[in-house]
């Protein structure tokens, strides 16, 4: 390679770097900001602000999915394993949404344990498969369970 | 070794030479119109209808099939860019700038799909067709890469300042690449985590086609390219006799074409 052209290489190349560094070093710093949203602990506690939209995210409790008779409305209630607060919604859920699943909530609280959302969001894990496919992962899962708290009970003897 | 090089050598200077591409292309373009024709037909058929639903998604994962190769596609056209910058900028290879300004509406479009179908996408199965999270807002910015792109190149009325000013663009847009690739790892985002390059993520009736419909859009990406290669060819060579030649100017028309 002729010098005048290695030498342009390696300015371009060398001025790349430093301008990856100095973006690398902002997106690290805002990365803990990037996704700012409240646990239910949090908004039990008093850390979340009243009348004002914000994020609520955690775990759809098992079983407490109330939908309406004649409308979309629906009740369901959100947990970090600690606190519980109760979600109201009246627009159509996403497909992603489960009991069990992941949610996070954007709307105003009405009091400390209630709020009420103007949108709900689920987030999909990177699986993709057909529903038999699924269904036989849960019925082996549901098998396995079963053996470790067979072989649980077996071993409890033993301490 | 010696011969490895050589040969890269030789393809880099035929690559190079305006006339050895433009003769030579349009001998290739019939072979990939048949090959994208023939993996498009197939491709959509498999995926739209005779793949399986998500056990979560129903029906709406088969957006994936049109989504996942357009994504893959709007960064492979920048880094493509990105290169051909660099190339044109230490060689001066001609070809290279050409290719560069060749590629940037495509990526454009491929981009433009990307997040339209994102969007359709997320309606139903997050509960929003927007959300400011690290993966689409990067792939918006890269959209918007590629419209400052366009807009630096058509803003100089000397080609050579067009050219060097719009490589700078091209090359210091290009640390947005990673960043969109490694976004959903490194942040929260609403968009899924690592799924196509994760084994087994993917259920295999569902990969095969949606391997085969990234295959069909390389494809079309490719005749995308050397179509408007040729254009962009076509544009800066039009006094160049060979030219004139290949599209039927005459001798006697020559002085009509150059005036």
């Amino acid at each position: 390679m002729k010098a005048h052209r290695k030498k342009k290489l390696i300015t371009i190349l060398s001025s790349l770097v430093l301008l990856s560094t100095a973006v690398g070093l902002l997106l690290y710093a805002i990365g803990d900001y990037a996704d700012a949203f409240y646990e239910p602990r949090r908004v039990v506690n008093g850390d979340a602000p009243l009348n004002k939209t914000i994020r609520v995210g955690g775990l759809v409790t098992t079983g407490s999915v109330k939908r309406s008779k004649d409308s979309l409305y629906v009740e369901f209630d959100i947990t970090d394993n600690e606190e519980v607060i109760t979600i109201t919604f009246d627009k159509s859920l996403p497909d992603l949404f489960r009991e069990g699943q992941g949610i996070m909530a954007e709307g105003k609280l009405v009091d400390r344990k209630t709020l009420k959302a103007t949108k709900v969001l689920a987030k999909h894990d990177e699986k993709y498969m057909p529903p038999e496919i699924a269904e036989t992962l849960k019925k082996s899962h549901k098998d396995g369970v079963k053996k470790m708290e067979q072989q649980g009970e077996k071993q409890k003897g033993r301490y | 070794m010696a011969s490895f090089s050589k040969t890269a050598g030789r393809w880099f200077h035929q690559l190079g030479s305006p006339k050895w591409f433009y003769q030579k292309s349009v001998k290739w373009l019939p072979w990939l119109w048949i090959s994208c024709l023939a993996l498009f037909a197939f491709g959509l058929y498999y995926s739209l209808w005779a793949s399986p639903v998500d056990y979560q998604q129903g029906n709406s994962v088969r957006i994936m099939y049109i989504h996942v190769p357009t994504a893959v596609l709007s960064m492979v056209a920048y880094l493509a860019m990105a290169v051909c910058a660099v190339i044109g900028m230490v060689w001066k290879m001609k070809m290279s700038f050409m290719a560069m300004r060749a590629l940037a509406p495509i990526g454009a479009a491929f981009t433009l799909i990307c997040l339209f179908t994102g969007s359709l996408w997320g309606i139903p199965t997050w509960g929003t067709w927007w959300e400011w999270d690290a993966r689409m807002t990067s792939e918006l910015v890269l959209l918007f890469l590629y419209l400052g792109f366009i807009a630096l190149h058509s803003s100089f009325s000397d080609r050579t300042k067009a050219d060097n000013a719009a490589a700078i663009l091209a090359i210091v847009g290009a640390i947005n690449i990673p960043i969109i690739y490694g976004s959903v790892k490194w942040w929260n985002t609403l968009h899924q985590a690592y799924s196509v390059t994760k084994k087994g993520a993917i259920d295999p009736q569902m990969q095969t086609p949606l391997f085969i419909m990234i295959a069909a859009f390389y494809v079309l990406f490719i005749i995308l390219v050397i179509i408007r290669l040729r254009l962009e060819i076509m544009n800066r060579e039009a006094k160049a006799k060979w030219l004139q030649q290949e599209v039927g100017l005459g001798q006697e028309s020559n002085a009509g074409a150059n005036g």
